[in-house]
């Protein structure tokens, strides 16, 4: 069978040592920065991603992919044991991790987290093996219109699921578009926005833009309240579940990985919404909704593994499409460029060790994670004390180092400035940065693709209608547009999305 | 008048950034037509997009009030974005060497509980830190001391 020989080369590309190193040391740096505060998973794989480049891609995919979904692990450790999320898709975590926490199972809280996320992981893992080749397969007839409106599709889907104002998530992208066309004309070589300096003519570096918008808005929100945390919870003991806990965050985990395989595939920041939606689920369904908010394990356990299956289920688009589901696969993207391959549905037969390999990893991650949180959870919690005003110049310069080791050029340094100055203005007047970074990534591709169709039509834009799939994705973004703006609907978003605050 | 602080100020720097692009593609690029279209056609449209969506935020935000937000981190802005422009500015004669330990210097006085000799302490372990893992380890084409400073270092430490 296909699938199990392809899984079979995967592993052995996985399982290979010094992958398996990679896979360990990415895992135990997202679980870090999953712990530590103040520095997200987007702003840590874009410093790391230099140093990565000097490994083969395969190698550098698959550690930085570690980080990710450690992040994700290591985020609800501190949402149950600090009440604080150390990652935004672990903000649901707390409210009843910490609750339970409170009464003394925060070992069962932590070992549910875990185990449900391993779960979650290896059903995407399998999941992401299934429906990645056949959609890469149907991409290889797409041209120039599809993608374009492939893009537009993505383009609406982050603005429908960022949060809060639709307008200003739409103004994001436009920004990020803009910037993304700084440098050299594709088709004429004419030098835009670049003031005549030949350094930025190669278009801004993508690394300073993401580690300027996410990083350093970042630590300046943090340096704006800087607080002691408080670790309740010294040493944790008793992290088995009993019976009555696995048979009740069974269904909860099973649902949880079935929405958030789903929503973790649609653009704009999948893990975060799916971990909100699966508990709004389980509150509504659950026989005894009151327990909600005092500790609930369903609570704990429903958006764990939904934030888990929608990290991994976010590789689709961008293995198999070129597309980035969130910032950082967008990140992911750009490290694939670097490398010299070409994201897009020919990864799949050009690069199968790579594809592969990443599936593969995936899953020997999710399980040495486990390995990683239970036993380790005390090593974990000592972590948690460390004052942030040690953190931060530390992030400070690695950041820099990262940044300036990829074309030792001070010009991205500062491009780093710059878009830290930008990246928080706006994130203090309420726009997120997601969308401003993907369509930072989209922009270059979304125009080429555009002048192209263009051209292929000899200026004629019905192109776009009258080729089937174009017309289908164009439709359906527009759907999506009508039913985010939808009065009903846009109440409802404004709720799910204040909880978050 | 009462007003949205952050639905403004987030219009105002869209408008901005709109009215910038606009210019730069109106004075210096070709727009060309919608069969050929020019380095200037694409962001000509995006640009003209942002102002629309940025009128649209000031108009919105005007006729509701303020949220109350923290004040702001004048010193930790101050510092964290300068530290990159002086970073960029001495990495080349200097060497990363040097550069970290001037720049973490620096950054540590961006939160208010760093005390002068918690910030010596952790720029010289961080700079030894770094020039460890990356440039010995990792092998990141870095030089340690920059031709500013080598003539004195490469006694002590040889080239770097």
């Amino acid at each position: 069978m296909d699938l199990l020989s392809n899984l079979y080369l995967g592993l052995s590309i996985a399982l290979q040592p010094h992958n398996l190193m990679f896979c360990f040391l990415g895992c135990l740096l997202g679980t870090l920065v999953g712990v530590l505060p103040g520095i997200g998973p987007t702003a840590t794989i874009a410093m790391l991603l230099p140093i990565t480049l000097s490994l083969d891609p395969s190698t550098s995919l698959i550690m930085l992919a570690g980080i990710y979904y450690g992040a994700q692990y290591g985020g609800s450790t501190t949402a149950i044991l600090i009440n604080l999320p150390g990652e935004s898709s672990s903000a649901v975590t707390a409210i009843d991790g910490y609750q339970m926490a409170k009464r003394g199972r925060a070992g069962v809280a932590l070992a549910t987290a875990a185990l449900g996320s391993f779960f979650a992981g290896t059903v995407a893992t399998v999941i992401l093996a299934l429906f990645a080749p056949p959609l890469a397969r149907a991409a290889l007839n797409f041209g120039s219109p599809e993608y374009f409106s492939l893009m537009v599709l993505g383009l609406v889907c982050a603005i429908a699921l960022a949060h809060g104002s639709i307008l200003k998530a739409t103004a994001m992208i436009i920004v990020g578009l803009l910037f993304g066309l700084v440098g050299a004309d594709l088709y004429s070589g004419a030098q835009r926005f670049t003031f005549g300096i030949p350094q930025l003519s190669d278009e801004l570096n993508f690394v300073a833009v993401a580690v300027g918008v996410f990083g350093i808005a970042e630590i300046l929100r943090n340096l704006q309240n800087e607080t002691d945390r408080d670790v309740m919870v010294k040493k944790v003991t008793n992290l088995w579940p009993s019976g009555e806990d696995f048979r009740r965050m069974f269904m909860p985990v099973v649902r949880g990985t079935a929405l958030g395989s789903i929503l973790g595939v649609l653009p704009g920041g999948g893990a975060i919404l799916a971990s909100f939606a699966s508990y709004t689920v389980e509150k509504r369904i659950s026989r005894t909704p009151q327990e909600f908010g005092k500790g609930a394990i369903e609570g704990v356990a429903a958006p764990e593994s939904a934030n888990n299956a929608g990290a991994q289920t976010s590789f689709i688009p961008m293995l198999t499409l070129g597309i980035p589901a969130n910032p950082v696969m967008a990140l992911m993207i750009g490290a694939m460029i670097i490398q010299g391959i070409v994201p897009g549905p020919n990864v799949v037969n050009q690069n199968p060790e790579l594809f592969w390999g990443i599936i593969a990893s995936m899953w020997a991650g999710n399980l040495m994670l486990v390995l990683l949180n239970l036993p380790l959870i005390g090593l974990w919690v000592r972590l948690l004390t460390i004052p942030y005003y040690l953190l931060f110049p530390a992030i400070m310069a690695f950041a820099a180092i990262g940044i300036y080791s990829i074309n030792s050029n001070p010009y991205d340094l500062y491009t780093l400035t710059l878009f830290g100055a930008l990246g928080y203005a706006l994130v203090r007047f309420g726009c997120e940065p997601a969308p401003l970074l993907l369509g930072f990534v989209l922009g270059p591709m979304l125009e080429e693709h555009l002048r192209r169709a263009m051209i292929i039509s000899k200026g004629d834009p019905s192109v776009f209608l009258t080729r089937p799939i174009s017309a289908t994705l164009l439709v359906m973004s527009v759907i999506v547009l009508v039913v985010v703006l939808m009065p009903s609907v846009r109440k409802k978003r404004e709720e799910v999305f204040v909880e978050e605050d | 008048m009462t007003f949205n602080r952050s639905d403004v100020g987030a219009g105002a720097i869209f408008v901005g950034i709109g009215l910038f692009f606009g210019l730069m593609t109106l004075y210096g690029l070709d727009i060309g037509t919608a069969r050929r279209m020019g380095p200037g056609y694409f962001p000509i449209v995006l640009s003209g997009l942002l102002i629309v969506f940025g009128i649209a935020t000031i108009i919105k935000g005007t006729g509701y009030d303020d949220v109350e937000r923290g004040p702001l981190p004048w010193r930790g802005i101050a510092i964290l974005l300068s530290v990159p422009v002086i970073f960029g500015l001495l990495i080349r004669p200097f060497g990363i060497g040097p550069v970290l330990l001037i720049t973490t210097f620096i950054t540590s006085f961006a939160s208010r509980r760093m005390s002068p000799r918690a910030a010596i302490g952790l720029s010289l372990g961080l700079t030894i830190f770094c020039v460890l893992v990356f440039v010995i380890g990792l092998g990141l084409p870095l030089r340690v001391f920059g031709p500013m400073v080598e003539p004195w270092t490469r006694p002590i430490f040889g080239v770097r």
